[in-house]
């Protein structure tokens, strides 16, 4: 046996004895996800999961031991989640940290940095949001214009942030500021500061689908020390080079958005079959609903290879750096068209909205939920700007 | 295995791409169309395929070939497609060798050194109608003396003109649409009562409509086993179906490539057309349906080389997917050169005609997506 596949075989007898039979369970809403944090509630099975996957590292796989990882090569890392989809172990912990704020540390981070942030990251400790689009910079987002002055010892925060994911539950935010109103692109400067200081508000959105998970955010003479402790930096990378970290976390981002389209279980048509009928073959007796089902089943499958593909040629660092914005594009729109026909195929039993039979019309709300797929994390539009430009090489783009 | 080129399939794609882009080009493709070419190929370039070792990719290394998979096949594939490169390889060295692999060694050892040396050319008789439909196989073979008596029609017989053997799909017993009852046979064109009549298709290629009239073969020229020819069958179009999907994607990617050149040069209104919005986000969708594509196609081939029991459905997915997003860029390539895009003179238009050709090669998007569905029960 390989060293790989012995690992696989370790692996799986790990989780066996230790993933908690409810973290085995599908996820039916969104709040059977874990986020962490210092106000984190907890359902039966959740902490005992995070916190046994984190005492191993598991909750940031690949992430260096000292960090608070599990120091795995991407190879073993890519078995452990074939292993977790496998044996349907669900993720310990969600978190912007992992996802988007640990990938940019650990490649501007300063070691001071990295060892304060990213352990607590890893145990689900501290909750981030991310303080990126503001009311007049959505698609155009390094116009922003909330701005950070240097005082000596701090800086002084005034402006609004608008689309912060769960800003209203988070503990910390890594925000964009504009620290020189003289350059667009090179006066932006990357901030780590806590959500409970003086002068930071927040108000959730409520939308089309009835919940709240963004928020306005509003700094008002906002104080952001230069360092925590005697040597940690508020700032990651350098004053006025904040554009270079966010371009670097918006392909974690992207690549993450896009992975919803991806993540799509067993096939749709299968799934519906008994709602919408099947004729004397066994098919579904709507010919033009099944044509369209089967298309989408065949451009799932065909995503799903998309997916594995980019991950192994993005870790294995040949994939073009632009090519996230090619993922996000891709699973969003497709993510989209699956809700399309998970409506068309529930029929009017999806319309419900308050009822219990539709789990508070959970299958509508997600509907609505999708929408926003193709706008946040960057438009489709300007995806496909972005492509042109950095990988097609188009004038003037 | 990660879903990218490991070094020697890397080195073996250059070689490919240089090979290809040296020796026959879109103009070579051009040469042997506008001289009617009677086998629409060259047979000397046929030979330099050999001398590359490209017939015997899917060869075991035992029997004089190379002793790779399917990747390898798909990679050569790609090539051929994006350069429209006429020749017999699909027919011969993918599907048609897969199926011999499938089958005993006389028949190995009579076909292998003629395609290792680049001499014999192999095709495939499978459609007896204008859709591809090998569950609908009706043609007869019934039992005589030693061996078997052919009778009936196949069509679409790429290379069927210049093909020294045919692979046929005949029943030998149930009634067409029963899954038991299929025989692959290897027919000889040589044989007594083999006719042909060789048709030009849109893309130049030559396909033939045969004609079987008690065409008698003997036992030997089963290939597989006798009324259970599904898993033989199966393998085939396993093999030519990904094989298709790979030199799709080379057409689609190749009609990409020379489109972005053209909007990159062309200019209108004092601007460069490709500056404008309008086009860049259909091209850059276009972009992500090819690389969407090309994953599909090399998981197929991964698939198919690890023997998985999932590769049936990733074949379809890929013969599926390439076959969209490759109809999607020749389209989108002719409306983007505007007028000259219906030109002979722009390849362009040739790229289309070669995907038309492919869409209907062992199935097209409709048929796979269809299977799709039934492969996932309903």
């Amino acid at each position: 046996m390989s060293d790989l596949e012995t690992f696989r075989a370790e692996t799986a007898a790990w989780l066996e004895a230790n993933c908690p039979p409810e973290m085995r369970q599908p996820m039916t809403s969104e709040d059977d996800a874990v986020w962490g944090g210092r106000n984190a509630t907890f359902k039966p099975g959740q902490k005992e999961w995070l916190d046994i996957m984190a005492a191993k590292g598991w909750t940031v796989p690949d992430w260096p031991t000292e960090y608070g990882g599990g120091g795995l090569s991407r190879a073993e890392a890519k078995v452990l989640g074939q292993e977790m989809a496998r044996l349907r172990c669900r993720s310990p912990l969600s978190s912007f940290g992992i996802w988007m704020l640990g990938p940019a540390l650990l490649h501007f981070g300063t070691e001071a940095q990295k060892k304060y942030f990213l352990p607590q990251i890893a145990r689900g400790e501290i909750r981030w949001c991310q303080g990126y689009s503001e009311p007049g910079s959505g698609s155009d987002l390094a116009s922003l214009q909330t701005s950070a002055i240097d005082q000596g010892d701090h800086y002084l925060v005034n402006g609004q942030k608008i689309w912060t994911s769960y800003a209203d539950q988070a503990d910390w935010i890594f925000c964009l500021t504009r620290t020189d109103k003289n350059e667009k692109h090179k006066g932006i400067t990357f901030l780590l500061f806590d959500m409970a200081s003086e002068g930071v508000s927040t108000k959730p959105i409520k939308l089309i689908s009835g919940a709240s998970p963004f928020c306005e955010t509003f700094f008002d003479d906002v104080k952001v020390p230069k360092t925590y402790g005697e040597d940690v930096s508020a700032i990651v990378y350098e004053e006025n080079k904040g554009w270079d970290v966010a371009k670097y976390l918006l392909g974690h981002e992207r690549s993450m958005i896009s992975g919803q389209g991806g993540s799509a279980g067993s096939s749709l048509g299968e799934k519906f079959a008994d709602k919408i009928g099947r004729d004397e073959m066994g098919r579904l007796d709507d010919p033009i609903l099944r044509a369209k089902l089967a298309d989408l089943d065949m451009e799932l499958l065909a995503f799903r290879a998309m997916a594995e593909r980019f991950g192994d040629t993005f870790k294995a660092g040949l994939c073009h750096p632009a090519q996230p914005n090619m993922m996000k594009y891709v699973g969003t729109e497709l993510n989209k068209s699956r809700y399309e026909l998970i409506m068309s195929s529930g029929g009017s039993a999806v319309l419900e909205w308050e009822s219990d039979a539709s789990n508070g019309g959970l299958t509508a709300r997600d509907w609505l939920r999708t929408k926003a797929n193709s706008i946040e994390g960057g438009t489709s539009e300007v995806m496909l700007n972005v492509i042109s430009k950095q990988i097609l090489r188009l004038p003037g783009a | 295995m990660p879903l990218y080129l490991n070094d020697d399939q890397k080195m073996l794609h250059d070689s490919a791409v240089e090979f290809m882009k040296g020796e026959a080009p879109v103009s070579h493709m051009r040469e042997f169309r506008d001289k009617q070419c009677k086998d629409g190929f060259s047979h000397a370039l046929w030979k330099q395929f050999a001398e590359m070792g490209f017939t015997g990719i899917l060869i075991g290394e035992d029997e004089g070939g190379l002793g790779l998979g399917h990747v390898e096949a798909g990679v050569v594939l790609e090539e051929i497609g994006r350069n429209l490169t006429p020749s017999p390889f699909l027919t011969t060295a993918v599907a048609g060798v897969e199926a011999l692999n499938a089958g005993g060694k006389a028949l190995r050892d009579k076909y292998f050194p003629g395609i290792l040396s680049g001499d014999t050319v192999l095709a495939l008789a499978i459609d007896e109608g204008a859709k591809h439909r090998p569950d609908q196989i009706g043609m007869a073979a019934t039992r005589e003396g030693n061996g078997f008596k052919l009778d009936g029609k196949k069509q679409f017989v790429v290379q069927g003109g210049s093909a020294d053997m045919v692979l046929v799909a005949a029943r030998t017993s149930g009634k067409a649409g029963d899954e038991k009852g299929l025989t692959l046979f290897a027919v000889d064109t040589g044989a007594k009562g083999v006719s042909r009549d060789n048709a030009r298709l849109v893309d130049s290629a030559m396909a033939a409509h045969m004609q079987f009239d008690g065409v008698l073969v003997d036992a030997d020229a089963v290939v597989g086993e006798v009324d259970d020819g599904d898993a033989v069958l199966r393998r085939l179009l396993n093999a030519g179906r990904s094989g298709a999907a790979a030199e799709t994607l080379g057409v689609g990617s190749g009609a990409m490539d020379i489109t972005v050149d053209y909007i990159k040069g062309r200019s209108q209104f004092g601007s460069l057309i490709g500056s404008f919005q309008a086009l860049q986000h259909r091209i850059s969708h276009l972009y992500s349906e090819i690389e969407v594509a090309r994953a599909c196609v090399l998981k197929a081939q991964q698939l198919l080389d690890e023997g998985s029991a999932s590769a049936d459905m990733m074949v379809s997915v890929a013969k599926a997917k390439a076959g969209k997003a490759t109809a999607l860029s020749v389209k989108e390539g002719v409306q983007m050169h505007g007028g000259v895009g219906m030109t002979d003179e722009y390849d362009i238009g040739l790229y289309m005609k070669r995907d038309r050709a492919l869409q209907e090669f062992m199935g097209d998007v409709n048929y796979h997506t269809n299977l799709v569905a039934e492969m996932q029960g309903y």
